[in-house]
């Protein structure tokens, strides 16, 4: 039975000290990222001097605030005065603290004792303790932003922990570049009393939630982390990425398995063993949970790729082979025969699938659907995608526009931009398997009207096939790893 | 803490179902003789002991004697080498043009882990190696095999049929089930060579816990 972490990130009201006047200071950040994220509950501002901050009364102390008012205290106090206001809290109801304070274990010997006690007191009053040393949480399903840093992501099913704040940070950065948004994010700092394992089982109980993305640099007791880990991992898929290598502990000498034995290679195994995705820095990392939030899983490894144009499917091939874990396949005869129905005979007539510019107004979405709906394909990645709307643009900001009939191409190029983005979504919800679409346009030309119209989609247009390849492969390897585990 | 002899770590990897090259031990040459002609030509004649941990980097080891009389001389070469608790193990040549290494170890933080590798003794080299946390069951084993980069090293090779999965899987299994005896520190079974598809130990070498043996 997971640990009830919904005070944590559903309060019913919340109580942040070390509210001062100075916006520079972390009560006043946190205050004002509450107040400003659109959560609806009670929010209780507690300070040294009493007044108003952000047009709110300052409480000169806890016991003013009514009882059974809030669930979650957020402490920007320091070390010394924090057990004390704790204490205080609980008595008015409280059931979750969030200690963004430093101060504790990662300043030295009188840190670590701070930090006991504060454990002590939680587990005394039987209270959620998050922290401390974290920058925040965040649970967009209440428009809660109780943390010190930016941004407030666009809400999704994404949830984040992470044990450094500055990548909770970076996560919530790309859901809002790519429009994949998160559902919680918690920064876990010191995780004192809730461990990263403990979040990751309330998330796979949360219906807000659809993958978990975490960010690690050590686990603590890994026995434990491993088994608990790998029954979440059943229910929901895991994204890991680890940060820094340990310095490895003593062991066993004159044995040549131990030499082998690198702390990487083990977490790897480690993590590989519990069914947990990991991926090799931040960046792949958010972009494999993005997939698995917007995609469905693959039942196989048979890729198909369909490019509008050479070099591109020539470059994915060789991508795509290079991973054991997917399998770019020979077209099968009846779908080849398909595609010729649709196409001029100059076509690639293999895989990649290359239209060599064939296309007419319907050719694209045509192709995909007899792909994609084909019994041996598995997933489809789609390239070159973006290019009509870019033309567009081109043309739309020349000093012809709109004359010469270039309003109407425009036009055209631009509806049959969407129309290619509604294609590939009407696919992954009518076959259940995984689309891609991939184009350096969703970094480059985020206005271009295709990638707007994947953003809209609920999906992520990748930045180049490399990284799609990546995403996928993630998903086939976890697809594969459920059904052995099942 | 410390290494048992060969023949101690054999027996004890025998135990829960390694496969092992066929061996004994002997303390004279004539001994040496009789199990060499038991087990058949060519055998391979090792000094065996507790203290005897680096027999190749010793220079402990004969491999490849055809005959009883290379035995013997061996036999006595190497008796001659060793102090006073040790023998010689005998034990038959395995041929295969593949050679993996297993072994099991103890992390401080994840507990005891089994391990798999290409290689043999180049393995260091390679580092095409995989963990896995110990005890493992068959499905563990077969993700682990999927891990390793020189799957083309697994199919068919030079004349020799393609690993046999299910025996390797059910040796790694039989080796991550000696995770569960506390007394047991760390494992290497290196090299294993593959056989006829079967992964055979050709040396085992066992760390036990203080006081055991």
């Amino acid at each position: 039975m997971a640990r009830d972490l919904r005070p944590l990130f559903e309060p019913r009201g919340i109580i942040v000290t070390g509210v001062s006047d100075h916006p520079g200071k972390f009560g006043f950040v946190a205050l004002h990222n509450i107040l400003a994220c659109g959560y609806q509950g009670q929010v209780f501002a507690v300070g040294r001097e009493e007044g108003s901050v952000l047009d709110r009364p300052v409480f000169a102390s806890v016991d003013a605030i009514p009882d059974e008012a809030a669930d979650l205290l957020v402490l920007c106090t320091p070390v010394n005065v924090n057990e004390g206001i704790v204490r205080a809290a609980a008595a008015k109801g409280i059931r979750a603290v969030f200690c963004a304070a430093g101060g504790y274990s990662e300043a030295g010997p009188e840190g670590s004792e701070a930090e006991k006690r504060l454990v002590a007191v939680a587990d005394e009053l039987d209270l959620v303790l998050a922290g401390p040393n974290g920058q925040g949480v965040v649970s967009t399903p209440v428009g809660l932003c109780a943390q010190i840093v930016a941004p407030f992501p666009p809400p999704g099913r994404i949830a984040v922990v992470s044990q450094s704040g500055n990548f909770a940070s970076s996560f919530l950065n790309y859901a809002n570049q790519t429009g994949v948004g998160i559902s919680r994010s918690v920064s876990a700092g010191n995780a004192a009393a809730t461990s990263i394992v403990d979040y990751l089982e309330w998330f796979a109980d949360d219906s807000e939630t659809e993958v978990a993305l975490c960010y690690l640099e050590g686990v603590g007791e890994g026995r434990d982390f491993f088994e608990r880990a790998r029954e979440v991992t059943r229910r929901m898929p895991v994204v890991v990425v680890k940060g820094g290598v340990t310095v490895g502990g003593k062991r066993a000498a004159a044995s040549h398995t131990g030499s082998l034995a690198s702390d990487d290679r083990i977490f790897d195994g480690m993590a590989r063993q519990a069914g947990l995705v990991r991926a090799a820095d931040i960046e792949s990392a958010f972009e494999a949970a993005a997939t698995f939030a917007s995609q469905p899983l693959p039942g196989g490894n048979r890729v198909v790729v369909l490019s509008t144009a050479g070099g591109w499917g020539v470059v994915t091939a060789d991508a795509l082979t290079a991973r054991r874990d997917l399998d770019l396949i020979p077209l099968p005869a009846d779908l080849t025969t398909a595609i010729d129905g649709f196409l001029p005979p100059r076509w690639s007539r293999n895989n990649p699938v290359d239209l060599a510019g064939g296309e007419t107004r319907d050719t694209i979405p045509d192709v995909l659907e007899v792909t994609i709906a084909h019994p041996e394909v598995d997933a489809v990645l789609q390239l070159g995608l973006g290019i009509q709307g870019n033309t567009a643009a081109l043309t739309r900001s020349g000093p012809f526009y709109p004359d010469h009939g270039l309003e109407r191409i425009v036009d055209f190029h631009e509806r049959q931009e969407w129309r290619y983005a509604e294609a590939a979504d009407l696919a992954v919800r009518k076959h259940h398997k995984p689309v891609l679409v991939a184009s350096e346009l969703a970094v480059t030309r985020p206005d271009n009207p295709m990638v707007k119209a994947v953003r809209e989609s609920g999906r992520m247009c990748y930045p180049s096939a490399d990284r799609a390849v990546v995403a996928l492969g993630h998903l086939v390897r976890y697809s594969r790893w459920r059904s052995r585990h099942s | 803490m410390g290494t048992v002899s060969e023949a101690r770590s054999r027996q004890l990897v025998e135990a829960v179902g390694v496969p092992v090259s066929p061996w004994g031990v002997a303390d004279h040459p004539e001994g040496a003789v009789g199990i060499a002609r038991e087990l058949g030509y060519p055998v391979a004649v090792k000094l065996n002991g507790d203290a005897v941990a680096h027999k190749t980097e010793g220079n402990l080891v004969r491999l490849g004697l055809g005959s009883d009389d290379q035995v013997a001389d061996a036999a006595a070469e190497l008796l001659t080498c060793g102090g006073d608790d040790t023998d010689v193990l005998v034990t038959r040549m395995v041929s295969g043009h593949r050679e993996l290494i297993a072994g099991l170890v103890r992390d401080n933080e994840f507990g005891p882990c089994v391990m798999l590798g290409l290689g043999g003794v180049l393995a260091e080299a390679l580092g095409d190696v995989a963990f896995r946390l110990a005890p493992v069951e068959v499905v563990d084993v077969e993700d682990l095999l999927d891990d390793l980069h020189a799957q083309a090293l697994f199919g068919s090779l030079r004349g020799e049929p393609p690993l046999d999965r299910e025996a390797t899987v059910n040796l790694l299994v039989a080796l991550g089930s000696m995770a569960t005896t506390p007394e047991v520190i760390a494992v290497d079974l290196n090299p294993l060579i593959v056989s006829d598809g079967r992964p055979i130990a050709v040396d085992a070498l066992v760390e036990l816990a203080d006081g055991r043996s």
